[in-house]
């Protein structure tokens, strides 16, 4: 049997290796999808006070520190044991639904559409972001617009783009201004018409991707995601938990998504550093579930924006109600952006959102609390305990590309029997098996290999361990 | 009684009190020369260094806010050799504890992090040394957080010296003191301490802080205490 690795898998934020195994007929027999880095966040914030927590664990990652912020303020509201003012809700959500268009527009058009543009098959030397910028500068000037729109957004709220500490525990730490808040009004329509031209030229190319499309990560699962507990619609910062199987069967509707051990389990690996989640009745590993947009759009009735909702009607009826490919994700990020551009403009066109009273204040009066959101990846959980005084004891997370690593694991091996055959690789393969990991838009860490060719080596082991073939991808 | 002392500083040709020290017939004349330790209404005790300047005919340098003038001195409150120093005596607070402005009360609003900046100090060439150091925060309103504390006693002082209810102490020796309340019990359940908040409101770092305030919430300005400095005075 011959092992093929991959590392590091370019174009996803952090690193990760893939390894391939081939048996003695050349056929794909495993592949593994592992995270080689350990952060250690748990541990260091142990013994540190808890109104710490929000600016640190948006230390996590430099794409969604403010989902990070958003689920640890979460926790934090709960030990307190505080009503967060309407006001501060509603902003806690703008701030949310703008790093999730942010986020997805760095996915979309930065990490993803060199592939989509210009072929999985093309030359990696300019299948990249600038190649994308050559062939359609109006799509790559989308994305940048997009992308900045988000980012502008959280720091007109919070004062700086990336970690901003403008979310606390209780609220939010200054209310809007009215200046500030026609300001971001003032960019919504040109951000959604961004939005509709890039779905309208996903959908005209959608045919040509037909073959990714089956094959990158297509079995059917369950999904999870929040929703809003009485419209069923998407709820990204304060909804209860749905579960829905292949078939859409709710197996779990309108629960506190607090307890989530309750429904959760998480198995360690030991090839990885990133924990495996799964639905606890189903058992490891057959509690597979995904999260993420297209887990998303699977669990909601509806969005809850009408055109976006229009959007959705579409994604259904050409993909039937409960699509399963993971290819399908880059068509639910879209649409996503759509929908959180819409619902920006809603929230802030409400009679409170300039409201003043934007914190509670409180005392330690729960000793434990668990903060739930959806991240642009899917759902987080940051759990904590603290003693009396407020000093952190003990954190658990669960992040959103944890949740889909049974998933991404199961799509790399789907891809990898699809493309590679004995040490027959070529580069398209290669990229094939990482772009099917793209497609989940891990977030591993906090780094972005998005521009220029980053090395890839992969290497094939004959059974005895020894080295056969290697074949090395210089950087640019 | 005091009497005028001529001296030079930076050049300069300034008249001083007797009874004055060199930080304070700088300041009369506007040369700036950084402090930390120092706090106006506060006894000096030349804890932090920073402040310290070149005397002719000294080789060594002598900290200007608890050194007195005198006559004919002459003071260099800049050079290369000044700047060197202060640069390695900011370096070594970061170093010797933990230090992380990310997540830090204080962020923005910490003398510690402006002097760096002032002076440049954008690496450090010490090796960190990670000490393992505790947060105190069993007080009902305040905390205590060792690893952002430089040291410097502005809180003893002030509890000592206006407040009067010497609740905080220094325990221990060179890197590993430590601040304590009521000889080293938890601040708590301290009997001497009026939870007045003046220790919180002098620290130059966000080693004391209100509990409740998030990262880089600045706490309530100080310029109050040469005023409380004055009651009390009256007062004896």
């Amino acid at each position: 049997m011959s092992e093929i690795i991959i590392e590091p898998v370019t174009r996803i934020e952090g690193h990760a290796k893939i390894a391939v195994s081939v048996g003695p007929d050349g056929a794909v027999t495993d592949a593994r999808f592992s995270v080689t880095q350990v952060r250690g966040f748990e541990r260091i914030t142990v013994g540190r006070p808890m109104h710490e927590m929000p600016s640190f664990m948006a230390r996590i990652c430099g794409i969604c520190p403010t989902s990070h912020l958003l689920a640890s303020a979460k926790a934090c509201d709960e030990i307190l044991g505080v009503t967060v003012p309407r006001a501060a809700r509603h902003l806690r959500r703008v701030m949310n639904l703008a790093q999730i268009v942010q986020s997805h527009a760095l996915n979309f058009f930065h990490l993803s559409s060199p592939d989509l543009l210009l072929g999985f098959d093309s030359d990696p030397a300019t299948r990249n972001i600038a190649g994308v910028a050559a062939r359609a500068p109006e799509l790559a000037r989308d994305g940048i617009a997009l992308r900045k729109f988000g980012q502008q957004i959280i720091e007109t709220l919070g004062g700086k783009r990336v970690h901003p500490a403008w979310v606390v525990p209780g609220g939010v730490s200054t209310p809007l201004s009215t200046e500030q808040r026609d300001n971001i009004l003032g960019a919504i329509p040109d951000a959604h018409a961004r939005a509709v031209r890039t779905l309208e030229w996903y959908k005209e190319n959608l045919a040509s991707w037909a073959e990714e499309a089956a094959h990158f990560g297509s079995f059917p699962s369950l999904y999870m995601g929040l929703v809003h507990h009485r419209t069923g619609n998407a709820a990204y910062s304060d909804g209860h938990l749905r579960m829905v199987d292949a078939e859409g069967h709710r197996l779990l509707d309108d629960v506190d998504p607090r307890p989530y051990w309750d429904y959760l389990g998480e198995a360690v690996e030991p090839y990885s550093y990133l924990k495996s989640p799964f639905y606890k009745p189903l058992g490891y590993p057959a509690g597979l579930y995904r999260v993420g947009p297209l887990a998303r759009l699977n669990v909601v009735d509806k969005l809850g924006s009408p055109v976006a909702d229009a959007e959705l009607a579409e994604f259904r009826l050409r993909l039937g109600r409960f699509p399963h490919g993971s290819f399908h994700y880059h068509w639910a990020r879209l649409i996503e952006i759509l929908h959180c551009i819409d619902t920006i403009g809603q929230i802030l066109s409400g009679p409170d959102i300039l409201d003043q009273d934007v914190r509670a204040h409180a005392a330690v009066n729960n000793l434990e609390g668990v903060g739930v959101s959806e991240a642009p990846r899917g759902t987080l959980f940051h759990h904590y305990r603290v003693d009396k005084d407020g000093i952190i004891q003990w954190v658990n997370l669960v992040i959103a590309t944890g949740h889909n690593n049974l998933a991404m694991n199961r799509s790399v091996l789907q891809v990898a029997q699809r493309y590679i055959k004995g040490d027959e690789v070529r580069e398209g393969a290669l990229n094939r098996v990482e772009a099917v990991i793209r497609a989940y838009d891990p977030c591993l860490s906090c780094s972005t290999h998005a521009l220029g060719q980053m090395p890839l080596v992969l290497e094939i082991f004959a059974p005895d361990g020894e080295l056969v073939r290697r074949v090395t991808r210089s950087p640019a | 009684m005091s009497e005028v002392r001529t001296l030079q500083i930076d050049g300069k040709d300034v008249a001083a009190r007797s009874d004055q020290t060199i930080l304070s017939a700088a300041q009369d004349n506007e040369i700036g020369i950084p402090t930390l330790c120092h706090l106006e209404g506060l006894s000096d005790v030349g804890a932090c260094r920073l402040c310290v300047v070149e005397v002719e005919g000294t080789p060594k340098l002598l900290p200007s806010c608890t050194t007195r003038v005198e006559e004919g001195m002459k003071i260099t409150t800049t050079s290369e050799r000044l700047v060197a120093y202060r640069r390695k005596m900011i370096e070594m607070f970061f170093v010797e504890r933990n230090h992380i402005c990310a997540v830090c009360v204080a962020n923005n609003h910490c003398e510690l992090q402006d002097l760096a900046t002032r002076l440049g100090v954008d690496h450090f060439d010490l090796p960190l040394m990670h000490p393992k150091l505790p947060v105190d925060a069993t007080h009902e309103r305040f905390a205590i957080d060792h690893n952002r504390c430089i040291l410097c006693t502005r809180c003893v002082r002030v509890c000592d010296e206006v407040e009067q209810a010497h609740t905080w102490d220094v325990a221990g020796r060179g890197a590993e003191s430590l601040i304590v309340s009521d000889l080293g019990t938890p601040w708590g359940s301290s009997t001497t301490c009026t939870s007045c908040g003046k220790c919180v409101q002098v620290c130059p770092t966000g080693a004391l802080f209100e509990k409740g305030r998030s990262v880089a919430e600045p706490k309530a300005r100080r310029p109050y205490l040469p005023y409380l400095v004055r009651v009390a005075e009256r007062e004896q």
